[in-house]
């Protein structure tokens, strides 16, 4: 009876454990299922590159969605990564113990706070903003870039604080014997020696821009032609799903989700980079 | 010049953190200035009509959501993290496809649950625009994030205790019931509370499963619209600006409370085993 009851139960959390295996494996399955065969009927070359995306006249090209992503990312990197590992530096070692206590559940705040929020206050404070200093309609690749920037501070600030304090503390105190001075060996020391747990940081960071949908639909103007200005709308790959899955039927429904089918390798890609640097840290 | 040097470093640090502190200021401040007066007693009316855009159903189906996928995520990821803890050997095959695949699940991004659980629970399964496709889909959501943060909670647990329990003729089962269970408790329930603020803060993965309708539902295959959903709504419509100021001061609120609660669960945690 006893025996019974244990492998019932062993066999129960192994099931648990293995229901995230099955859960991947069925998103693929309905992505890639719905997605690929609207690749082949759209043609990839056409899909991946086509700088129209018109499904009244059948065009579906992913191009200035894919370029718009690239775009926002790579701006809220430019934008969120300084601010954030410089901010990790002032936590790790220039914070006095007290100030520490308030700052570090502000960046978890920061964290926690819904995209929705994030999104709301871009459009009602930062599109304005924009729109007085540059013209235009305000939503656009520069604002999206720093909200975006923005939301993925904490990310960073919280990897790179925890990668900085894990550097030997002897390699700080070596740099002082040499001479160095505390703002001179937390830059040329430690820094260095806290760069592949930043890199993880930034990775994930990465991901969060990438990935973010809901604030950058509020900001970011979402029109679905090549971008030529950073004072231009823009259209991610995320808002193209939200904007049109709710009405979209048949070619068009399918070229939707080979779009999320791009995004979930684009993530991918994201992922495994981020075990490779994780990896090569604890060896 | 070497002087020079630290004093640029070291200005550019605190220019840093005090950029950092004045946007979560300016962010924080900017809602609560803007909405706090307009939290009228009509916003919080029982029902939601399109003259008065009453927030209190949307709370409802929050509270609902959230203890709907959690009833579903909860139990699979405890039981996941006794199993790699507990049960798998050290360094067991099985558990990196496990692994590989709680990675995944955990950087995928909202949007592409969302897509599927359109797909599958509203679709092929024909839950239509649900309360249950919702939780569905973001119990897949949060499962990562309960699986890592219960397999921590579990690891801390001194292995000692196991041996006890086994030394007093405890079989496998009740060890991980009676002893380590019980001892990881505030950290499971700590990833637990993580999990239901990124619920009550999710947006894209519930427009396309759970749907908009405003109104308390009326069983689990009722359309529901949570706070997060009703404020993208409200945002995104512009007529009722106002109110959406107030509501956004209300999710920030239940969102920080959440927050609040796990990290006064996982301080207990740490300060018991330190302790």
């Amino acid at each position: 009876m006893n025996q019974a009851k244990e492998s019932i139960a062993a066999a129960l959390f192994l099931l648990a454990a293995f229901l995230s295996v099955f859960s991947v494996l069925l998103i693929c399955l309905f992505l890639f299922v719905n997605g690929i065969p609207a690749i082949a009927e759209i043609g990839p070359l056409a899909f991946l590159s086509g700088v129209n995306w018109q499904p009244g006249n059948g065009l579906y090209g992913i191009a200035p969605m894919m370029l718009g992503s690239l775009y926002i990312t790579a701006g809220a990197i430019l934008a969120g990564v300084p601010a954030g590992v410089l901010t990790a530096v002032f936590m790790a070692e220039f914070c006095p113990e007290r100030l520490l206590r308030v700052l570090r559940p502000a960046v978890s705040l920061l964290a926690g706070i819904p995209s929705v929020v994030y999104g709301f206050f871009g459009l009602m404070l930062m599109v304005p903003l924009s729109r007085f200093f540059f013209g235009g309609s305000g939503k656009s690749i520069l604002t999206a870039s720093l909200l975006l920037g923005v939301m993925i501070l904490p990310t960073v600030v919280t990897v790179s604080e925890a990668a900085l304090r894990a550097v030997p503390r002897s390699y700080y105190e070596g740099a002082l014997a040499l001479g160095a001075t505390h703002e001179t060996a937390v830059f040329f020391v430690l820094l260095p020696g806290a760069k592949s747990g930043i890199m993880a940081g930034v990775i994930l960071g990465t991901g969060r821009a990438v990935g973010e949908t809901m604030a950058v639909i509020m900001v970011a103007g979402n029109q679905a032609v090549l971008p030529d200005s950073l004072f231009h709308g823009v259209r991610t790959l995320t808002a193209n799903i939200v904007l049109e899955m709710g009405y979209a039927a048949d070619l068009h429904r399918e070229a939707l989700i080979a779009t999320a089918a791009i995004l979930f390798v684009f993530l991918l890609l994201v992922n495994v980079s981020f075990s490779i640097v994780k990896e090569r840290r604890q060896t | 010049m070497r002087k020079q040097i630290s004093l640029l470093l070291r200005a550019l640090v605190f220019a840093a953190a005090l950029f950092t502190a004045f946007i979560l200021l300016l962010l924080v401040g900017y809602i609560l200035v803007k909405g706090i007066p307009h939290l009228t007693p009509a916003l919080f009316a029982w029902t939601y009509d399109s003259k008065n855009v009453s927030l209190t159903p949307a709370l409802f189906n929050t509270a609902f959501l959230i203890a709907l996928a959690l009833l579903l995520a909860a139990p699979a990821g405890i039981f996941a993290a006794v199993y790699m803890t507990e049960y798998a050997r050290r360094g067991s095959r099985l558990l990196y496809p496990v692994r590989l695949a709680a990675e995944t699940l955990a950087g995928l991004p909202s949007i592409v649950y969302g897509l599927f659980g359109a797909l599958f629970f509203v679709g092929s399964l024909k839950w239509g625009y649900s309360l249950l496709a919702g939780a569905c889909t973001l119990a897949l959501m949060v499962l990562p994030l309960i699986m890592r943060t219960s397999e921590e909670a579990l690891l801390s647990v001194p292995g000692i205790w196991r041996e006890g329990s086994f030394g007093l003729g405890a079989g496998r089962l009740r060890t991980v019931f009676s002893v380590v269970l019980p001892a990881a408790a505030p950290g499971i329930s700590a990833g637990v509370i993580l999990g239901a603020g990124r619920i009550a803060g999710e947006t894209a993965a519930l427009i396309f499963t759970a749907g908009t309708a405003a109104k308390i539902p009326e069983s689990v295959f009722s359309s529901t619209r949570t706070l997060s959903v009703h404020m993208y709504t409200l945002a995104s419509e512009g007529l009722y600006l106002d109110q959406a100021y107030a509501t956004a001061v209300v999710l920030l609120l239940l969102v920080l409370a959440i927050n609040i609660c796990a990290a006064l669960l996982a301080k207990k945690m740490t300060e018991e085993r330190n302790g």
